[in-house]
């Protein structure tokens, strides 16, 4: 099939971008969007051009890095996928697609479609782990963990970082992000000890980077590839409230 | 390519006595530095996978000062996200008969005896600890109804002894050692550098005391000094160019350092995974791996006679020819991996092969779905299904899965001690990156255990010993710096200033295609011989040819690519060196002279029972080889029948 692209193009932080025009030929149905992305920047290195930028690395749909609003939709409108994960067979000849980066005032442009969420890295020093230093641990069976609680936080557990959540967001938030590790650990009886500081001081860190408040619009589990639900975030407003009374 | 025979290695470090002893021996022996010193020392660490994370995370708990880089642009990207099926260790919380012996026996024997005893031995005692460890961070392991841990079982073995989450092991055990790593950067302990990449050694007066790495967003090319230098960069299976691997992972930060004087040992040793989605086109970019743990519930089958182009459903159970199970009765659809791929490669070499090319086989989950149903198969092994569906546009609930061997894994490595210390002083490599505990093929759900095991456990007690005397080490060299950043700027300036007609894409494709065909599941003395002829042309037309858009001073992928290929031709050469020097077959490394009469892999313990460790010259490769000795398991032809 054939493709048109309209792809943000942007050099640098500071610099302007623009939507730039681009005609894909003879996709086949098989190929992931990212493939599809690379046949492009072939092209247009073998032309001297700037190839489009933007990050990926697994392409298996699990390290987080890939990501674009691909026609409106973070990660494009198949649900539950990655933009790695997302493969040609879902559009049909003569499309027109629309490719862009994140966009959040916490996440800048670095170039093109590749942002810095650096400040999830920030989130998670605020208190995203279980102190607990090589060594220190006893047996692991001393503490057994009900298997609904182990379930519960694995299904938070399971977020990727990719930041589609934030870019979904029409507040730019990052509650999803961070309601899931704050669920993650609060629901194990090893992360129950940190539990309120953990709560309060993730949130504070989470105004602190910009990210919006939340109203409850469910952009963000619509497109999140991994399905956490909102009930993380509910849970955050909990351990929260109950941490700064 | 010549190469020529150097000093064996004699000793590695392992204390002596008894197995059991080794590893309490070297840590008490091992000097400590006191908790003042140690906030005066530094240590820089590449790379933040299970060894590189948890490394840094811990020397950082332990006081050091630590610099840690990652190519991505966090520290949690690191590939080994993206491990599926779980994690060994030696709990026989089942009462079935495990031991930490029985770990260690399984390895060295799984690894085709050609990994030193001690060091599994350490491994396997160390797993115990990696499962407590990770529990106390908050890994969700996958747990039952009592609240215990759940297990299962992974090729090689006849114990349950995989601990898992889903079908994302890796996923939850690099979160634990994130967030561990994140904990310590909060505390002032450890400095990241995201989106920076490695490419120079840095070596002072015979000492590894830095790094050149290059600022991926604004190429700035930066050298950061420390007291001693971890390298926990991975493997370099995209050697292959197609493979489970990142697309980001690359072998340049282990190349350098081989090039500045360390050995690199078994570069032939490759694993071919046997269960990974089949290529479906020119344009693919890399291989999605089917975690071996659904060998647990899946059956392996291709078409009993030739040609047979019936859909699966349409094949009668008494048409199916379930190869494993029938060659391998005893261990079935659980063989190790090199088994198990040779296998499939052996039924589609036959024109039984199933799928486009014949290329693929069945691995077949409908007597699991009727014996467990269809909710326990999706709570096993759902993200893998998905995965599977999203990839090909088909259900493997509804029809069999197709399958086929792709790179996975390379057990070759730079060359370490006992202490993880390679032939550089001071220069310590942990995880995959090394080539120490797999020998040449390595276990399922064994390569997360070894990371951690390193990172967590093994580096942090011994590279105490090599600091200890950081006082003497006096400043570093100038001179060794400024060489290094201009070794760094000239390579950069080269591949710039090309200007051919192809990209470095389209070289590492061909290099990969000519590895795979070469040097890949089956290896011949006139396969090797070719490829060794081949590399250095396709290198030579690269430098000549080859095109980089842009200019260093910006993020520049193509430029980041070409870099990582111009030193995967170098590695090809090598690895392609070390399998013809072989001449005998031994785990994932086939040659196809050497088999017996059933088409098995035949060692030929008497001339080859050595790591070979290569050392880099200017005049071509010199080959030191380390014999290795067993006191405990007794070598015997691997049988899994």
């Amino acid at each position: 099939m054939n493709l048109t692209l309209k792809i943000w193009r942007q050099h640098s932080p500071d610099e302007p971008g623009q939507m730039v025009k681009y005609h894909v030929k003879d996709v086949s149905p098989d190929m992931s969007f990212l493939e599809m992305l690379d046949v492009l920047n072939e092209g247009l290195i073998l032309a001297g051009d700037d190839p489009v930028a933007f990050d990926h690395d697994c392409r298996e749909g699990i390290c987080g890095m890939c990501g674009m609003v691909i026609n409106g939709v973070a990660h494009g409108e198949q649900k539950a996928t990655t933009t790695c994960q997302l493969h040609m067979r879902h559009f049909k000849d003569g499309d027109v697609v629309t490719i862009e980066p994140w966009r959040a005032a916490p996440f800048p442009v670095i170039k093109d479609l590749v942002v810095d969420r650096s400040a999830f890295d920030r989130i998670i020093q605020a208190g995203g782990f279980v102190s607990v230093p090589a060594g220190a641990a006893p047996d692991a069976h001393a503490v057994p963990v009900p298997k609904g609680d182990a379930d519960d936080a694995f299904d938070a557990a399971t977020c990727i970082g990719c930041g589609a959540c934030v870019a979904a967001c029409p507040n730019g938030s990052a509650s999803l992000f961070t309601g899931a590790k704050i669920t993650h650990l609060g629901s194990l009886p090893q992360g129950r000890p940190e539990r309120a500081s953990r709560a309060k001081t993730m949130v504070e860190q989470m105004d602190l980077e910009g990210f919006g408040g939340c109203t409850n619009t469910g952009e963000c589990t619509a497109v999140c590839p991994k399905g956490i639900s909102l009930d993380v975030i509910a849970r955050m407003n909990a351990d929260f409230l109950k941490a700064s009374r | 390519m010549k190469y020529r025979e150097g000093e064996p290695i004699r000793d590695t470090k392992a204390p002596e006595g008894p197995i059991e002893e080794r590893w309490e021996k070297r840590k008490f022996a091992a000097r400590l530095v006191n908790p003042a010193n140690k906030r005066k020392l530094s240590v820089i660490v590449v790379g933040t996978g299970l060894a590189g994370g948890s490394a840094a995370a811990t020397l950082g708990e332990l006081g050091y000062q630590v610099t840690s880089f990652c190519y991505q642009d966090s520290p949690r990207r690191a590939h080994s996200i993206a491990a599926q099926g779980g994690i060994n260790a030696a709990k026989n919380y089942r009462g079935d008969g495990d031991s930490i012996y029985r770990l260690f026996y399984d390895t060295v024997k799984g690894g085709d005896f050609r990994a030193r005893e001690s060091n599994v031995y350490r491994l396997a005692q160390v797993s115990v600890n990696i499962i407590d460890q990770a529990v106390a961070q908050g890994v969700p392991f996958a747990r039952e109804y009592g609240g215990l841990l759940d297990t299962r079982s992974f090729g090689g073995a006849q114990v349950s002894r995989t601990f898992y989450a889903r079908g994302q092991t890796g996923q939850q055990l690099l979160l634990g050692a994130y967030q561990a790593l994140e904990r310590q950067i909060a505390a002032g302990t450890v400095t990241m550098h995201a989106r920076h990449e490695m490419l120079e050694l840095i070596v002072s007066d015979g000492r590894a005391r830095g790094v050149v790495v290059r600022d991926m967003v604004t190429g700035e090319i930066e050298s950061h000094l420390a007291d001693a230098v971890v390298l926990a960069t991975g493997g370099y299976g995209n050697v292959f160019f197609l493979s489970t691997n990142a697309k980001g992972c690359n072998t340049t930060a282990i190349w350098r350092a081989h090039r500045k004087g360390a050995l690199f040992a078994n570069p032939c040793y490759t694993q071919i995974h046997p269960t990974c989605i089949p290529v479906s086109g020119e344009y693919q970019s890399k291989l999605t791996l089917m975690s071996e743990s659904l060998r647990n519930d899946g059956r392996v089958w291709v078409p009993l006679r030739k040609g047979d182009t019936r859909p699966p459903a349409a094949i009668p159970d008494d048409e199916r020819d379930y190869y494993l199970e029938r060659i391998y009765p005893a261990f079935g659809n659980l063989v190790p991996r090199d088994i198990a791929s040779r296998a499939a490669k052996n039924v589609c070499d036959e024109g039984r092969g199933v799928g486009p090319g014949g290329l693929g086989v069945y691995l077949d989950f409908a007597d699991a779905i009727t014996r467990l149903g269809r909710e326990a198969v999706e709570e096993k092994y759902g993200n893998l299904f998905e995965m599977y569906e999203r990839i090909t546009g088909e259900d493997p609930y509804a029809q069999p899965m197709r399958i086929y061997p792709a790179v996975h894994y390379t057990m070759g490595g730079l060359w370490v001690d006992y202490d993880l210390q390679s032939t550089v002083p001071g220069l310590f490599v942990v995880g995959e990156a090394n080539f120490s505990d797999h020998g040449a093929n390595r276990l399922g759900a064994s390569a997360l255990m070894q990371g951690l095991a390193d990172g967590y456990f093994v580096l942090p007690a011994t590279i105490g010993d090599y600091l200890a005397d950081a006082r003497d080490f006096g400043p570093v060299n100038e001179v060794s710096v400024a060489e290094a950043e201009i070794a760094v700027r000239d390579r950069i300036h080269r591949l710039l200033s090309v200007d051919g007609d192809r990209t470095a894409d389209s070289y590492h494709r061909e290099l990969g295609k000519l590895m795979w065909d070469y040097c890949g599941m089956e290896r011949t003395e006139a396969s090797l011989t070719k490829a060794l002829e081949r590399i250095p042309e396709l290198r030579e037309e690269f430098w000549r040819k080859v095109k980089v858009s842009g200019t260093n001073e910006e993020l520049n992928q193509a430029l980041e690519r070409a870099g990582r290929v111009a030193d995967f031709f170098d590695l090809a050469e090598l690895m392609c060196l070390d399998a013809l020097h072989r001449t005998e077959s031994c785990g994932g490394h086939f040659r196809a002279e050497s088999q017996d009469a059933d088409g098995e892999a035949l060692r030929d313990d008497e001339h080859f029972a050595y790591v070979a460790a290569w050392e880099h010259a200017p005049e071509g490769p010199v080959l030191h080889r380390e014999d290795l000795a067993y006191e405990y398991v007794t070598m015997s032809q691997r049988s899994y029948k």
